[in-house]
């Protein structure tokens, strides 16, 4: 077979190469206009604050939010401090011992588990064994453990960042460990932290598997803790599969990819603020 | 008030099986500068590293002998090595402006050493600035980032800063190794001023700073303090060869 | 100078200085117990029914009809395979392409432009993209190819978009890691970009893009919803591509709602084989990335 000149190949493997990455933009770009093509129209203030009625194929999608809401918040109060503890144990307290090993051990295989086992895991331990039922309070706590892993990386490669120099300085003007950590290290790290938290929130509103075999898929609006209460991307799925109502369908999902949308802003906002303040 | 503020007594230091300094004997007196020289990787900050115990940080580093400052062996048992620190300020090469502004940097020494309340936060940032010799430049934008400064102010920054701790000790660490020669003149002249109230401990790979600005000049050579003396002494007539073609640059 | 003996304050200060270090190691080991706590719980539930059926049965038997007290898992482990190998036939390709057009071939413009593309597509829900393929990639399957629609190559396809995030952001990672002079050093003697990229940057960062791939063939694996939407779900052993399938995953989620008794049991010994592939494809995962930090 006679061999391509290097000038064909080169110009050969760029076409490739730029196709193929063109399919995969366009893949994108499609599918979200896709959606909000359709789902836009169905957004307005009734949309959003209006509850579900008939299964779903008439009235909005109020309670579904604030069952995502009120589950993102319950994961994320006990994942954050979990995590960025953890982060902060690993990056500053240990020397890379058998203890670090183990810990880092646990947490990267934490972030492989699929989801449905989370879901499995948790319908077993919190809906049935503790009896808390499909709830928030299942949910939540499911979706902590999932989100923890996340965190834990995130806070590390920030914590990690933060130059050895600052501590040095830190320790040579007499403070502390502890002064030198929440002083010096956490606040240069914020920005990090705080963007891997956002990014988890996102992981968790669109999470569907670990959400439905835990707090289940009730309609109406939670009442506390112990309600059921259906997320917006179950809501999706719901009306989805069972085919109730298409235009309702787009229309959470086009509020679903806002929300995504939104919150990858907010994180480009978080890191190119912070740094433009300190560099 | 003179005589020996810090008594270095056979002292060697281990990074695991590696020997950076050896059986080091130095007696440093109080309220003067000394001058540390010699090439590269002969122990200088190690040394300085050594007086406040940062070398601590390192995995893996021991010691032998003994430092006395002021009468306090500080490897002793019952030492208090945050307060050992506070007491001796270090400025390292390169300068580190914490992320803030001009004056939280400062405020963060301050805060350190105890003190609480805006009033006396603003006087003790004024002060040191002014004993720094940065005031003038910044008084009049104290809110915007250290980073900003230049090097040679930062640096001055960084001197301002320790000094809002309250130190006894300058230890400095090639403080002008990356500025231009007007920072240089200027982070030197402060330092004349500052052997008054501290004393100042100079590690330099210039060794023309240290004919400058050191009262006494100890010369260091791969972890062994080779001589010490008066500047004068050092820079004309040294007692061991090998300053002697050190400071000719025979080698280095 | 008076001597400096320890003050009260510096003991105190010493001592909360333990105690924090105690608290942090509590909460670091959350994770552990997590993890310890799931892997009981799981293997404890599953693992009874796998012994009393027989394990050869159970993972070699290719009925599935919980009714019957038949627990054969064959269908869906090749269900698993046969998708995830789908998947990666599809985002291998696209996915390295696009690491290397990010790293090698692109201005900083489009990458500025591309990047955030590439995350965003990581952040879209996964019954989102279900969704599409069900309203759009299975009907033309099915009026292309002919078949249900609902196929191997449905779920492949799908799977396979959903992992381009994974692969490229690692991969991309990879080759940026390959020092400069890998590139200089090439470049000097004649080479083009792309005999670049294929004689020593590809050498140079394979294994962190083996391990991009294999974290991709993870995320296939534990995939769920997006396949039950577009897979077809009929456990039985998929003839061809278009035939529909039945994953290991959409199992479990497809019957746990109404499964009691031993089915239910039966299920967690499915959570039970896909934790094992999981922790299988995460330590290999692991080990290729720790050579990859070994590498000069």
């Amino acid at each position: 077979m006679r061999r391509l000149g290097p000038r064909v190949e080169e110009k050969a493997a760029r076409v490739g190469l730029w196709a193929l990455t063109l399919i995969t933009v366009g893949v994108l770009v499609f599918i979200i206009f896709f959606i909000m093509r359709r789902g836009l129209p169905v957004l307005s203030l009734e949309f959003l604050t209006a509850n579900p009625a008939d299964m779903g194929k008439t009235g909005g999608i109020f309670s579904t939010i604030v069952g995502t809401v009120a589950l993102t918040v319950l994961a994320i109060v006990i994942a954050a401090p979990l995590g960025v503890g953890t982060a902060i144990y690993l990056t500053e307290y240990t020397w890379g011992g058998p203890v670090t090993r183990v810990i880092r051990f646990g947490a990267e295989c934490l972030a492989g588990i699929p989801s449905i086992i989370f879901g499995l895991f948790g319908f077993i331990l919190f809906v049935t064994k503790l009896k808390f039922g499909w709830s928030i309070l299942s949910g939540g706590l499911t979706l902590a453990f999932m989100l923890l892993p996340t965190i834990i990386r995130t806070s590390e490669e920030a914590i990690k960042s933060v130059p050895a120099s600052y501590r040095s300085v830190s320790f040579s003007l007499g403070s502390t460990k502890w002064q030198t950590v929440t002083r010096v290290v956490l606040p240069t790290a914020l920005p990090g932290i705080v963007t891997g938290v956002v990014l988890s929130i996102g992981r968790s509103i669109g999470e569907t598997a670990a959400t439905i075999f835990t707090a289940g898929s009730a309609l109406r609006m939670p009442t506390s803790l112990f309600s059921s209460s259906r997320t917006m991307s179950v809501h999706f799925y719901i009306l989805a599969r069972e085919g109730i109502s298409m235009p309702n369908a787009y229309g959470t999902a086009a509020i679903l990819i806002i929300a995504i949308l939104g919150i990858n802003l907010l994180t480009y906002f978080i890191m190119n603020r912070f740094i433009k303040k300190y560099s | 008030m003179s005589g020996i503020a810090i008594e270095v007594r056979g002292f060697s230091q281990y990074f695991g099986e590696v020997r950076k300094i050896r059986a080091l004997d130095l007696d440093i007196p109080r309220n003067e500068i000394l001058g540390i020289i010699g090439p590269a990787r002969s122990g200088k900050s190690t040394f300085l590293c050594a007086l406040n115990r940062l070398n601590d940080l390192v995995r893996g580093s021991r010691h032998e002998g003994a430092i006395t400052i002021d009468g306090l062996d500080i490897y002793g048992p019952d030492v208090d090595v945050v307060e050992l620190r506070r007491r001796l300020g270090m400025v390292f090469a390169t300068p580190v402006p914490l992320p803030r502004s001009i004056y939280e940097n400062v405020a963060f020494g301050a805060r350190r050493a105890g003190l609480r309340g805006r009033d006396k936060l603003d006087a003790i940032v004024r002060d040191c600035l002014e004993k720094g010799g940065l005031w003038e430049e910044v008084q009049d934008r104290l809110q915007t980032s250290g980073l900003k400064l230049s090097g040679g102010q930062q640096q001055r920054l960084c001197l301002a800063r320790i000094l809002a701790v309250k130190p006894e000790y300058i230890l400095l660490d090639e403080p002008t190794s990356g500025l231009d020669p007007i920072s240089t003149m200027k982070i030197e002249d402060t330092l004349r001023r500052l052997k008054a109230e501290y004393t100042i401990i100079l590690v330099t790979n210039n060794t023309k700073q240290a004919a400058r600005v050191a009262d006494r000049t100890a010369f260091f050579l791969n972890g062994e303090l080779i001589e010490v003396g008066p500047t004068a002494k050092i820079f004309t007539a040294p007692d061991d060869q090998r300053t002697d073609d050190y400071l000719r640059g025979r080698f280095g | 100078m008076a001597p400096q003996a320890k003050s009260g304050g510096g003991n105190r200060l010493e001592r909360n200085d333990r105690l924090v270090r105690l608290a942090l190691l509590v909460v670091a080991f959350s994770a552990v117990s997590v993890l310890l706590v799931i892997t009981v719980f799981i293997v404890g539930q599953g693992t009874p029914i796998m012994f009393r059926y027989g394990l050869k049965s159970f993972l070699t038997g290719s009925a599935w009809y919980p009714s019957e007290k038949l627990f054969g898992l064959w269908p869906m482990i090749v269900g698993s395979l046969a998708v995830t190998a789908g998947a990666l036939v599809i985002g291998v390709p696209l996915g390295l392409s696009c690491a290397i057009v990010l790293t090698e071939f692109s201005s900083k413009r489009v990458r500025g432009f591309i990047k955030p593309i590439v995350e965003l597509l990581a952040g879209i829900p996964s019954v989102v993209y279900g969704f599409m393929g069900v309203i759009i990639l299975v009907p033309f399957i099915r009026e292309t190819f002919g078949g249900p629609g609902l196929s191997v190559l449905a779920a492949s396809v799908i799977l396979g978009i959903m992992i381009l995030p994974t692969i490229i952001s690692i991969s991309v990672d990879s080759l940026q890691a390959v020092p400069p002079s890998y590139r200089e050093g090439s470049i000097a003697l004649g080479a083009t970009r792309w005999q670049t990229v294929k004689m020593v940057l590809f050498p140079a960062a394979r294994s962190g893009i083996i391990a991009s791939i294999i974290l991709g063939m993870g995320r296939a694996v534990g995939e769920t919803m997006a396949t039950i939407m577009v897979a077809g779900n009929a456990a039985e052993v998929p003839r061809s591509l278009l035939a529909p399938v039945r994953t290991l995953t959409s199992n479990i989620a497809l019957e746990m709602s109404y499964a009691t008794g031993e089915h239910r049991e039966a299920l967690f010994a499915t959570g039970v084989v896909l934790f094992v592939i999981i922790m299988v494809l995460n330590t290999i995962a692991n080990a290729t990335s720790a050579k990859r930090r070994k590498q000069p």
